[in-house]
């Protein structure tokens, strides 16, 4: 796999947990109970360390002189490859739950399957990720289930956030060129094959949760590919201005 | 994973067999006095976090694994190491980071888990199989096959999540039903 190829690859999987930390970092100070305010910053910090581990390697692999604060904080938005999933608003909380719910399935399979990547330091840093991301699963579904098997108003609104996030969800199972090189290398991850699982597993949850899975597999793509929904332009804004407004300032 | 056979490796600390040796021992000593930041009853080498140390011609290099990929207190242990480390004779000491194998809880030794039980905290490795009792504010009650953790302070096995994590993500929050105590829960990792 060539070099080019690999920061690629990295980047993939860096960005998402990087997006999703910043999205859950909004949430701090204002999350609906003390107890979830904490968990959200707890979730956002365990992937905005990962997302250190993957960025640093990237810059490491790119051989250019950009560390992991470079690639955060000077990218442009259509040099981000996240998972358009992940840069979705936070909404209600439903729609913050169902976003992590899907997600945290989806990463749960991939850090599984990367950890015995033909890279080493992709395998170390997945099976160190994959122990943390085992208690973002639990706590996710816990709370759709609760949800979902709640009030008639939560009910509704944890369907609707399901619904309104599958297409994006539907997009981490499709690869493109560079991913299908790279399970073909033994490097990546085979998206395709952690469709089954991932379907098995979030249909389980949500129908004791007592909501419907969305048959539609339908996929909105682009984020791995730099194309990304308007919203991520805005929380880059945010996360970048400090760095964009005083280049190479420090605590 | 084996560890691998060298002079001053985790399963060989306290064997002092030579002056060498007496030096490293006195490191590991030192080592042994770092108390990790989140939870002073423990030290870092009762956490496991220190995997190795190893001579480097005058000086010697620590190698360290974070507990989690997000740990904020990786920096201030390693600045915590090379502090100790300057007072015991070694004042250029390396710490060197790496995350392979994978920390994982079942270094912790059983005497420091009884510290942290008697520190009011679960220790990981508390947990048993049966009907977890989840209440977490705002979601209410819910039962589903799980895991259990008995009450550090009067054992009871009564006892309901209330958050899973919290005050660091390494620990999860626990409320005893019997004794109506709430307590830390350090999760298995």
């Amino acid at each position: 796999m060539s070099t080019a190829h690999l920061f690629e690859i990295l980047l993939r999987l860096g960005d998402s947990p990087l997006i999703l930390a910043q999205r859950l970092s909004e949430w701090v100070g204002k999350g609906p109970v003390l107890e979830e305010d904490i968990a959200l910053a707890n979730v956002g910090l365990d992937l905005l360390g990962q997302a250190r581990l993957w960025l640093s390697y990237a810059g490491e692999v790119e051989g250019e002189g950009r560390d992991e604060d470079a690639l955060a904080y000077r990218r442009d938005a259509d040099a981000f490859r996240n998972a358009l999933l992940v840069e979705q608003p936070n909404g209600n909380y439903a729609d913050t739950i169902a976003r992590q719910f899907l997600f945290d399935h989806w990463h749960a399979l991939a850090l599984r399957s990367l950890a015995g990547s033909r890279d080493e330091r992709i395998a170390a840093i997945a099976s160190k990720a994959a122990t943390e991301v085992a208690y973002h699963v639990e706590r996710s579904t816990d709370w759709v289930i609760r949800l979902g098997d709640g009030t008639d108003l939560s009910h509704r609104r944890m369907q609707a956030a399901i619904d309104g996030a599958w297409m994006y969800a539907n997009e981490l199972f499709v690869p493109d060129a560079i991913d299908d090189a790279s399970a073909r290398d033994g490097i990546g991850v085979d998206l395709r094959a952690l469709a089954g699982p991932w379907r098995a597993a979030v249909g389980a949850a949500l129908t004791e949760a007592t909501l419907t899975t969305p048959s539609d597999d339908w996929a909105q793509r682009g984020g791995r590919q730099g194309r990304h929904t308007e919203h991520l332009g805005h929380l880059l804004a945010e996360m970048q201005f400090l760095q964009r407004a005083y280049p190479d300032a420090r605590w | 994973m084996v560890s691998e056979p060298v002079l001053g490796d985790v399963a060989a600390r306290g064997n002092v067999v030579s002056n060498a040796m007496t030096t490293l021992a006195g490191a590991w000593r030192a080592l042994a006095s770092v108390p990790d930041p989140e939870l002073p009853v423990v030290s870092i080498v009762d956490l496991g976090i220190v995997r190795r140390l190893a001579r480097d011609g005058a000086n010697v290099v620590v190698t360290v694994t974070p507990t989690y990929s997000g740990c904020p207190a990786t920096e201030a242990i390693a600045g915590a190491i090379r502090a100790a480390l300057s007072e015991v004779g070694f004042p250029d000491a390396r710490v060197e980071i790496v995350l392979a194998p994978a920390w994982t809880t079942d270094w912790i030794g059983e005497d420091a888990k009884q510290r942290l039980r008697d520190f009011g905290i679960a220790p990981p490795g508390s947990a048993r199989p049966g009907i977890a009792k989840i209440d977490v504010r705002g979601i209410g009650p819910l039962r589903r096959a799980g895991t259990v953790v008995p009450c550090p302070r009067c054992g009871s096995p009564r006892t309901s999540l209330t958050a899973q994590f919290g005050s660091t993500a390494c620990k999860a929050l626990y409320r005893c039903d019997e004794c109506l105590e709430p307590f830390d829960y350090f999760k298995e990792h």
